[in-house]
This record gives C-alpha cells, sequence and structure tokens, in this order.
C-alpha cells in the first residue's frame, strides 16, 4: 500500500500514461484533451460567432466524460492515495523559488503564490492566471492539440507536424521560464 | 452506460496524473528549467512505448472494440501554425504549469482558482476561432 500512497515513479507514471492512450484508441477515439475546449465553445453558443463551433458536439460527448472522469480522479488520488509527502524537487529549483519570495515549495502540487483563492484579492493574481489559461487555449487550438494530443498521440503515430509543435511548446515555455517569469513571481 | 469505459479511463488518467506530479507547478517549472529528469522520464516513457504500440496496432492490424479498423490520420502539413501555436501554448503552459488535462485534474484536487485559468482557456479557444482565417497556417 506504500508503495501506492509515495509518488509514483516516472517510468511507471509513463507506462501508465501510454496505456491511456491505447486504451481510447481501442474505444475507437483518440486521446487529446484540448479538443474538450473547442466543445465547450460550441455547447455555449460559439456556433453564432463562426463556424469554427458549428460542429457536432454530442459527438465528442465521450471526450467531456474523460476529463469528468479525471477530475474525479484527482479527487480519489488526493483524498485517498497520498501520504501527503512534499514534491522531492531539486534543491536548486526551490532555492531558486525561494529567491523569488516563494514559501513551502513543493508542499502542495501548485505555489499558494498564484492558487491561493487569497491571489483573487488583487488584479495581479487575476492577470496570471487569465493570461496563462488564454495563452494555453489559444495556442493549442492553432497548433491543433495539446501534450496529450502532440507530444504523446501525435509523436507515437511519428507525425512531424507534432514534433514540430512540441519543441514550440518548449520554446514558448523555456522564454516564459528563463526570461518572463524572473520578472513576474517576484512581483506577485 | 456506453459512457462508463470512457469515465473510467477518465479516473485512471487522473490519479496517474496526481500521482505523477504531472498535474504540479513547480514539476513543469522544474522541467523548463532543466533541473530534473522527473517530466522528461514520464513523457520519453510514454511516447518510447506510444510508438511501440502504435506501430504494433498498424502491423497486427488491430480492430477496435467494436471490430472497426483503428485508423490514426496523419496530421495535415504545415510549419507555421505548429510552430507558432505551439509557443503561443508553451507560454501559457509555464505560466499556469497547467495543460489541457491537468487543469480538470487539479480542480478536483480542490485548486479552485484553476476555474479561471480554464475558463480563459475556452475564452482563448473562441478567440482563436474568431481569428482562424485571418491567421497564418
Amino acid at each position: 500500500m506504500d508503495i501506492i500512497l509515495q509518488p509514483w515513479p516516472w517510468y511507471v507514471s509513463g507506462a501508465l500514461i501510454a496505456l491511456v492512450m491505447v486504451l481510447l484508441v481501442y474505444f475507437g477515439k483518440t486521446f487529446g484533451m484540448s479538443s474538450n475546449l473547442r466543445t465547450l465553445c460550441s455547447i455555449g453558443g460559439g456556433g453564432k460567432y463562426c463556424g469554427f463551433f458549428r460542429f457536432d458536439w454530442k459527438a465528442e460527448r465521450w471526450n467531456l466524460v474523460v476529463v469528468f472522469g479525471a477530475l474525479i480522479g484527482g479527487f480519489l488520488a488526493v483524498t485517498y492515495l497520498s501520504d501527503g509527502s512534499v514534491i522531492d524537487l531539486n534543491p536548486k529549483t526551490v532555492a531558486t523559488l525561494n529567491g523569488f519570495g516563494f514559501s513551502d515549495v513543493g508542499a502542495g502540487l501548485v505555489p499558494p503564490e498564484i492558487y491561493d483563492l487569497g491571489v483573487l484579492s488583487g488584479w495581479k493574481g487575476w492577470a496570471l492566471l487569465i493570461t496563462g489559461g488564454f495563452l494555453v487555449g489559444f495556442g493549442t487550438r492553432y497548433a491543433g492539440g495539446c501534450t496529450s494530443g502532440h507530444a504523446i498521440t501525435g509523436l507515437s503515430n511519428l507525425q512531424w507536424p507534432s514534433l514540430i509543435a512540441v519543441i514550440g511548446f518548449f520554446v514558448g515555455g523555456l522564454i516564459m521560464t528563463h526570461f518572463l517569469l524572473p520578472l513576474i513571481l517576484p512581483q506577485l | 452506460m456506453k459512457f462508463i469505459k470512457f469515465l473510467l479511463v477518465g479516473i485512471f488518467f487522473g490519479i496517474v496524473l496526481v500521482k505523477s506530479e504531472a498535474v504540479s507547478w513547480y514539476r513543469i517549472y522544474e522541467m523548463f528549467k532543466f533541473e530534473s529528469f522527473h517530466m522528461y522520464g514520464i513523457i520519453g516513457t510514454a511516447v518510447i512505448l506510444g510508438v511501440l504500440a502504435v506501430a504494433l496496432i498498424k502491423r497486427t492490424k488491430l480492430k477496435d472494440f467494436q471490430g472497426n479498423e483503428i485508423e490514426m490520420p496523419d496530421k495535415d502539413k504545415s510549419f507555421t501554425r505548429y510552430f507558432v501555436g505551439g509557443s503561443i501554448f508553451g507560454l501559457g503552459w509555464a505560466i499556469a504549469g497547467a495543460c489541457p488535462g491537468p487543469m480538470y485534474v487539479l480542480l478536483g484536487t480542490g485548486v479552485w482558482t484553476i476555474l479561471i485559468v480554464i475558463a480563459a482557456a475556452v475564452l482563448g479557444t473562441f478567440v482563436y476561432g474568431l481569428l482562424k482565417d485571418r491567421l497564418p497556417h
């Protein structure tokens, strides 16, 4: 039981993510989480504004069920399958974040400096969450997929476009992490 | 009833993402700092096994659970949309520390403010839809 309650090693996690992709393929579908954002636009009436959201979203309900399941899985994992251990981060990473004024680094899954409810009392907290989400939503649809659709499924299917997309993910991620976050995070 | 299997796959996926710490902002930050092998190990293992699995599916002409051909269509050939779109995605990924799967998982773990990220991601997708025909692909 201890083995399940502790954080799982990367090779176990990676293998199980591959299994998720194979299961969805075997069920006649595909592993792509960002498609749900487009489905949500369609359900919300986006089809009135542009043709991109005029499609049979009911055929995509299975994928909404997958993310609803993922939500339940997240709840089950933190409630019943965790021992509360601190994330075993590189001490250098922790030191850098401490230098930005972050405390309790790795104690939870996400930094309280970005995600605690208290951040909503100021505009900076809102701005960061909205900017992050907007760029993810815009970029993923522009690129035609996200980490699941391109990095896992596309690369597994040896798709050059997916490799280009994944390189793009890293170009953007590295610019943000190395050049912009050092300016932004100390302001929080 | 036909949705039960998708619900179970989703629950499994959510548990795996929490237990692997792939939903952690800190792990994404550490990955982009090249200060840990953890995330590269997860993605690398998934891709290597995925390549083998897809090759096997194609070679054995495996049918899906209903007996239909399994199709894994090729992505459209292009550079701009994948590179530019991917880079925009990456900028947001490094801020939020969560991509479109983990967002929902984090909501399940009780990170309520992720709802703002999800709503903004839906808005971003909507704005892409509006601008789609004017953007270079």
